[in-house]
């Protein structure tokens, strides 16, 4: 969805890769923090992510009720409302869904799923690109010619179709029984092959400068091993804008995982993301029931626009063309 | 020229076999053919007998070579799930989905481009403002979400519009078209507008992002010099030189808007292709997996194809720049 947010991170996440090494280090210290400070819409966007996040992580110590324990679900419970209207109550502070199970507590376990995917899928993809591109940029020739060859023919389609494929293939590869166990790790993987391509191509451009520069050579020259020049050298100069569109693809692999899941080829009913919770909740919303959809959407929706706003400041902040 | 185009037609080549390769592997792959077709008491000798009758036995070249050949006059075989040629279902599905994206498309653009104008003239205004916030959350909402929100407020609350379905469509021939009743009408708005919005903002934010662009050149400055009217300035001089990576964007988000069809066709129950897909997703009906992704792949292709040499012919400078490349 934010293809547009993460293309134009591509073309201005680029400039700061010729920077001095150890750069890094020292703007985190002092200048990115002092752009966070003074930059109102990164704190708020911040505290919601944060907010989020933290609740998700700690869902088993704040939610209210346990949404898996079959026992405590009560058929007299089911859709009640949330509870400032007529016929809810407090205990189900957000109401209940048709099971009776509350919908607050399955939307911090849903969020909790949904963010393990997103950054498993993210720090898949990085590992993948970032390797390929450095491969790439490194070895040149014939094997980078197949890479990104690769690469381009898969960036002239949607990452969510890609992911959607992949995604399809795997679930008719696989025999039905392990179906259930494995499918939170085929999504990952469908995600994490549908995002590698920007990676792969910002590193392969960044090693391209880079492996001219005279640390480079001169590692070369004393006979530094050249893995040992790749992963110590190199690696370190060119990972700078890899951060910036990791942040960005966080929110973009969430909301893949969530369309995925909403379309019913993700996670299922009984591991529910808050993709699936959706899915789950469009089926009451004609009879009314909006609660047990809109709540999670709007959950997700908060989640993605707080860590996309997070990406466009640290882009613009790692930028020094906009200082 | 000619060689650009040539060179662009083989890479369109290139990328339809490799994906003709992955549905073909899809086939082959996925469970064996045979057993879909006969009963648990077939012999082995009949089923040997079988696959040497169906070609199954011949040199991967030759069945790919087949497959492809086939693939060409749109038969993929009989879908597991309806028993039908697949060729047939697609050609079914087909007139939804695209007039559902056609819809979509004319009003992104139609609405997309005007407030691109207006917030890259009057940057400062609050209505502006107002749009890009609103373009920010339309950017971050997930298509399916809005979708639901939508018939919520519309159909649910409202009880305004219908909330799924095509409503009544008219054939002609195998074409079956929405557009000719009321009820049709009122059952495409809710879909095309979900299916707009992102590509609304996504237009809206690319004209105003060129518009401030071009305004900041000197020839805009020179014309203001010279005494034009704002009007002239705007859109005789500014508006023209936007229009070129909008063609192109515009051209490939018509792509996506075929992809994205998916997730809104879910949504609303639209009897369209992307809809079919998801349900071959769920069963696992690998004839019409291959076959929608044979041909999306192709939609996809031609669009790029036809963009890349629009974007050739559009603009001059890039013409003149590989002739010079190509001289020097």
């Amino acid at each position: 969805m934010s293809e547009l947010l993460t293309a134009s991170t591509t073309a201005t996440a680029a400039a700061p890769a010729g920077s001095a090494p150890g750069r890094l280090r020292g703007v985190l210290g002092s200048d990115l923090l002092w752009s966070f400070r003074h930059s109102p819409v990164a704190i708020v966007a911040a505290i919601v992510a944060l907010t989020v996040i933290l609740s998700a992580a700690l869902a088993p110590w704040i939610a209210p009720h346990d949404p898996f324990d079959l026992a405590s679900l009560s058929l007299l419970d089911a859709s009640n409302p949330p509870a400032w209207i007529e016929g809810g109550s407090w205990s189900y502070p957000l109401g209940t869904d048709n099971q009776g199970r509350d919908v607050l507590s399955a939307i911090l376990y849903g969020a909790r799923l949904s963010l393990v995917v997103g950054v498993s899928a993210v720090v898949f993809a990085v590992l993948l690109g970032v390797t390929l591109g450095l491969i790439a940029g490194w070895r040149g020739g014939i094997v980078e010619t197949i890479i990104m060859r690769i690469a381009d023919v898969q960036l002239s389609f949607p990452a969510i179709l890609i992911a959607l494929l992949i995604d399809g293939v795997a679930r008719s590869l696989l025999p039905r029984e392990v179906q259930a166990e494995i499918t939170l790790y085929v999504l990952i993987g469908a995600i994490a092959l549908s995002a590698w391509v920007q990676y792969a191509r910002t590193v392969r451009g960044s090693t391209l400068v880079e492996r001219n520069k005279e640390y480079i050579q001169a590692a070369r020259v004393i006979g530094v091993h050249p893995v040992k020049i790749v992963i110590g050298h190199l690696l370190p100069n060119v990972l700078g804008p890899v951060l910036v569109i990791a942040t960005i693809n966080l929110a973009l692999a969430v909301l893949t995982e969530a369309t995925l899941s909403f379309l019913g080829v993700g996670l299922p009913p009984t591991q529910p993301s808050l993709g699936t919770l959706i899915r789950v909740g469009n089926d009451y919303l004609l009879s009314g029931d909006w609660w047990i959809s809109i709540f999670p959407g709007s959950v997700l929706a908060l989640l993605i626009l707080s860590v996309n706003l997070l990406g466009d400041w640290l882009r613009d902040a790692l930028n020094p063309k906009l200082r | 020229m000619i060689g650009f185009i040539i060179r662009r037609l083989f890479q369109a080549v290139l990328v339809m076999l490799i994906v003709a390769l992955i549905a073909f592997a899809l086939f082959n792959f996925v469970g064996d053919p045979i057993n879909n077709m006969v009963g648990q008491d077939t012999s082995l000798a009949d089923r040997e007998r079988l696959r040497q009758e169906l070609g199954l036995n011949d040199s991967f070249i030759v069945r790919f070579a087949r497959f492809v050949g086939h693939a060409a006059q749109g038969e993929f075989g009989l879908s597991y799930q309806q028993a039908r040629p697949v060729g047939q279902i697609i050609l079914e599905k087909m007139p939804a989905t695209l007039e559902l994206s056609f819809a979509a498309a004319i009003l992104a653009l139609s609405l997309g481009v005007p407030m691109g104008i207006y917030t890259g003239l009057r940057r400062n205004s609050w209505g502006a403002q107002l749009l890009l916030g609103i373009s920010l959350i339309g950017v971050s909402l997930p298509t399916f979400l809005i979708g639901i929100l939508l018939i919520l407020i519309f159909a649910v609350w409202l009880g305004w519009l219908p909330s799924f379905g095509r409503g009544a469509v008219v054939h002609f021939g195998w074409w079956s078209s929405g557009l000719f009743t009321v009820e049709g009408w009122r059952a495409i708005i809710l879909p095309s507008v979900t299916l707009a919005l992102f590509q609304m903002t996504l237009i809206m934010r690319l004209v105003r992002a060129e518009m401030i662009e071009v305004l900041r050149t000197d020839y805009i400055k020179f014309a203001r010099a010279r005494g034009l009217t704002n009007r002239a300035v705007n859109f005789g001089h500014a508006l023209k030189n936007t229009l070129v990576p909008v063609i192109t964007i515009t051209g490939l988000q018509l792509g996506s808007i075929i992809a994205f069809a998916i997730i809104t066709e879910t949504v609303f129950q639209w009897p369209g292709m992307g809809l079919m897909f998801i349900q071959a997703v769920t069963f696992a009906d690998i004839p019409v997996m291959a076959a929608y992704l044979v041909l999306v792949g192709f939609f996809f292709v031609v669009i790029n194809l036809v963009v890349d040499l629009l974007y050739y012919v559009v603009d001059p400078r890039l013409r003149i720049e590989r002739e010079r490349a190509a001289g020097v």
